[in-house]
């Protein structure tokens, strides 16, 4: 890359309802509530280093946005999460819609107010949670019709009602309900996915009650048929969302297949505005896309696996209840300087982590953060 | 070490431990309490999450149960289990048990004291208990010592007797072997007041224990229900008028505000801070006042946070669980539905870390989504409670408010 990569974002000390005034050229509608700068691009791939201002701040992409499902980082406090340097993080529809649900969050302020998280948030629409947790889910024209799992009521959701939830919880960027089916699908059912997430789309533009705060992002489906993928994007960018995701990837598909759709998909979305692609976390899988022009990134696994006792570093992970790290007087990454590896052993997090005491899990959680959130997307990833 | 008293009245007594630590330079309040951890870690925190806490003690409780079994991996490490656990700066007292986990009786012969780890059963002799604590360094360590004093559910007078006998023919087999350290030598032993509820064995025990060269003495088997409250308290009363002055009395397995303030009565200076840990794994926050001088305004916030508490009252559950100890009136159950939309903090007027930034209605949709996070923010705020608690009792003893101060814990 030519340009040197610019530094980290800075905290708003407020959340801004209009961000983009600046960046909007005359004659234009009412400022959007997100805003993206291309800092740098690579001469030789697709990888972009950009900021992206949204109302709780400013978010250096390409970005991980580690996952804290239920309105909490696991075991990490918020401001923990702060000084880990991470800007914004994922909050699930589901999981908070279900318990405590919308109507307390909007008590409480919002999800912002609720955690007492002041970066961005990012929730996504409900639909994918429902779809793989739930054994009982339909899906028609109207939306998704399940059982709650806590009370056994039909519940539907909606694109309509996906978008109240979400504004209720006030995230910073909110998700497209959309039609999700398995990559591995093949047949008429992915084709009716597409278009009915074209659809569904529209009718989450239409049912956004606070578009000057909250920044509806469209998701491209079409599995991994080039022609239905293409079809979708041609449709989706024609809406004036302010950013999309690339969904329906990240399943079952080989690598290849997985690949091919996400540089298609990369190709025909507009240069300035971010791309989000859905569910990828493995360091190598980041580098990769990055390299491709993906802008945002999510994924569970660095904080699930910590829970395991399972350390990212740059070789892999280290499983390190095993016995071979009983005596390893090393942290965990030598050039790490997460709070845990500036402070431990992999000896002593191994005999914390046969113990009860959960503090073991939150090194591993607070390192594996730091690993996604600096590691493979830090300024070094230019390379 | 150097006991300095600067108030001694009606049993209790207020001052501090000077020259404490390796390099000499180290102090100590009492009555005070030490930092309860679990395998070498406070509970649920890491260091950043230990620092939010005020008034963290300057001594931190081990147990040996937790790390005899890392005991090869500490002998290779060879700096110390300060070090080793991340805790440079700290000060250690490693005790034999945990406090919140009691071992089966039965496994203490006239060799060997068991204890049991994660791995099972150790079984330690004087000599392996020296090397665990050659590897550990702490600063001060329990003596080996035979705290079981009943028979079934009930003392005996045979086995009390036994415990003394033991408790001291370990006490100098591991004073003989630390002579012959030189890592040992600069670690003080607390030698350990054994004996049931038999007067004359408890009497026994401190006058023969004092006789030899511990730093500290741990009254041992105070605990649990086997004694009436008012036996306790004549044994500890009794116990104390026979130590010295000028080294300090621990007790193990008493916490309870209550008990503490009886304990510190009785001449006792120090204690552990396991306590607060129990009430956080039963989902509850610490809520006890022990601002006894309070500000007429602060007492109605607190009065108006508490109102639905009335109902409730101070009356104890009752109810026990093969695991948990029953909530006491201290503490309030942030699992209750009731606080599922109070944004209210934990506890009106509280400046921890937990109360500066959260709400009773998150705590609640922390614990009912069986997050890690309200572990954190649970202990963060009971520990901190907890040492608060402490601090106010130094301050009344100073101000000759100790009977204002039991009052207010004793209407809890």
């Amino acid at each position: 890359m030519a340009a040197p990569r610019e530094s980290q974002s800075t905290r708003s000390p407020e959340p801004m309802a209009a961000v983009a005034a600046s960046a909007a050229g005359p004659g234009t509608r009412a400022p959007a509530a997100l805003a993206l700068r291309v800092v740098a691009e690579c001469g030789r791939s697709k990888a972009r280093a950009c900021e992206l201002r949204l109302p709780h701040g400013t978010v250096a992409t390409p970005v991980f946005m580690p996952v804290g499902t239920q309105g909490t980082m696991k075991g990490v406090t918020a401001a923990q999460l702060d000084s880990l340097g991470c800007r914004i993080c994922l909050g699930n529809t589901y999981h908070l819609g279900m318990r405590p649900g919308p109507e307390l969050i909007q008590k409480a302020g919002g999800l912002h107010g609720f955690m007492n998280w002041n970066q961005n948030l990012l929730t996504d629409s409900g639909g994918f949670q429902m779809v793989s947790l739930l054994a009982l889910s339909e899906v028609t024209e109207e939306g998704v019709r399940f059982r709650s799992p806590y009370d056994g009521t039909e519940i539907l959701l909606s694109p309509e009602k996906s978008v109240e939830i979400q504004n209720a919880l006030g995230s910073d960027i909110m998700m497209q309900l959309d039609d999700v089916v398995s990559s591995t699908l093949t047949g008429s059912r992915v084709e009716e996915a597409m278009h009915r997430s074209i659809r569904w789309l529209d009718r989450c533009i239409s049912a956004n009650r606070r578009p000057d705060q909250q920044n509806l992002f469209a998701i491209i489906q079409g599995g991994l048929d080039p022609v239905l993928r293409s079809k979708c994007l041609e449709e989706m960018t024609k809406r004036d969302v302010p950013g999309f995701a690339i969904g329906g990837l990240s399943g079952g598909e080989s690598k290849e297949q997985f690949w091919k759709m996400v540089t298609l998909s990369t190709d025909q979305l507009p240069r300035e505005k971010p791309r989000y692609l859905m569910g990828v976390g493995y360091a190598t899988d980041l580098v990769v896309c990055v390299a491709l022009g993906c802008d945002m990134f999510d994924c569970v696994f660095p904080t699930r696996t910590a829970r395991f006792g399972s350390a990212l570093v740059p070789t892999g992970n280290l499983q390190l209840k095993k016995k071979q790290f009983a005596k390893d007087f090393q942290p965990i990454d030598e050039a790490c300087t997460c709070p845990t590896c500036q402070r431990h052993t992999r000896a002593f997090l191994h005999a914390l982590l046969h113990s009860n005491n959960t503090a073991a899990l939150h090194h591993v959680t607070t390192h594996n953060i730091a690993y996604q959130v600096w590691g493979p997307l830090g300024p070094d990833f230019i390379g | 070490m150097k006991l300095s008293l600067s108030k001694v009245a009606q049993g209790y007594r207020l001052g501090t431990l000077n020259n404490l630590g390796r390099k000499g330079d180290r102090t100590m309040e009492f009555p005070g309490c030490l930092l309860y951890t679990r395998t070498g870690s406070a509970p649920h925190l890491t260091h950043d999450t230990l620092q939010v806490i005020s008034r963290v003690p300057v001594m931190t409780q081990l147990t040996l149960s937790s790390l005899a079994e890392h005991y090869e991996v500490l002998e290779e490490y060879k700096e110390g289990i300060g070090k080793f656990i991340g805790m440079p700066e700290s000060m250690f007292y490693c005790s034999l048990h945990d406090p919140v986990n009691p071992c089966p009786a039965g496994y203490v012969t006239n060799k060997s004291v068991s204890v049991w780890g994660v791995g099972g059963r150790l079984e330690m002799t004087a000599a392996k208990f020296m090397s665990v604590q050659q590897a550990l360094q702490p600063d001060w360590f329990q003596c080996l010592s035979d705290g079981e004093a009943l028979c079934g559910e009930v003392f005996s007078a045979k086995r009390a007797r036994k415990s003394v006998d033991r408790s001291l023919a370990f006490l100098d087999e591991c004073l003989k072997l630390q002579e012959q350290s030189e890592v040992l030598r600069s670690c003080v032993m607390i030698g350990v007041i054994e004996g049931g509820d038999i007067l004359e064995e408890r009497l026994r025990s401190a006058r023969e224990t004092a006789k030899r060269p511990v730093g500290g003495f741990l009254l041992d088997g105070f605990h649990g229900d086997a004694m009436t409250k008012e036996t306790r308290l004549q044994l500890i009363s009794a116990v104390t008028a026979e130590l010295p002055e000028d080294k300090p009395r621990l007790i193990c397995g008493i916490g309870q505000p209550d008990e503490v303030l009886e304990c510190i009565e009785a001449g006792v200076d120090l204690f552990e801070s396991f306590f607060p840990y129990q009430v956080t794994e039963r989902g509850c926050a610490l809520s006890f006042s022990f601002d006894y001088q309070p500000n007429p305004e602060d007492t109605l916030l607190q009065q108006n946070g508490e109102k639905e508490e009335g109902e409730i009252g101070d009356c104890i559950d009752k109810v026990t669980t093969t695991k948990r100890v029953p909530e006491t009136s201290f503490e309030i159950n942030l699992k209750e539905k009731k606080y599922r939309d109070d944004f209210g903090p934990v506890v009106e007027g509280c400046s921890c870390y937990c109360c500066k930034n959260h709400s009773r209605a998150y705590v609640h949709h922390l614990l009912v989504t069986n997050e890690l996070l309200a572990g954190v923010l649970l202990m963060i705020h009971n520990f901190q409670h907890y040492f608060g608690f402490f601090c106010a009792i130094r301050e009344a003893l100073r101000k000759d408010r100790l009977g204002q101060l039991k009052e207010l814990i004793c209407s809890s």
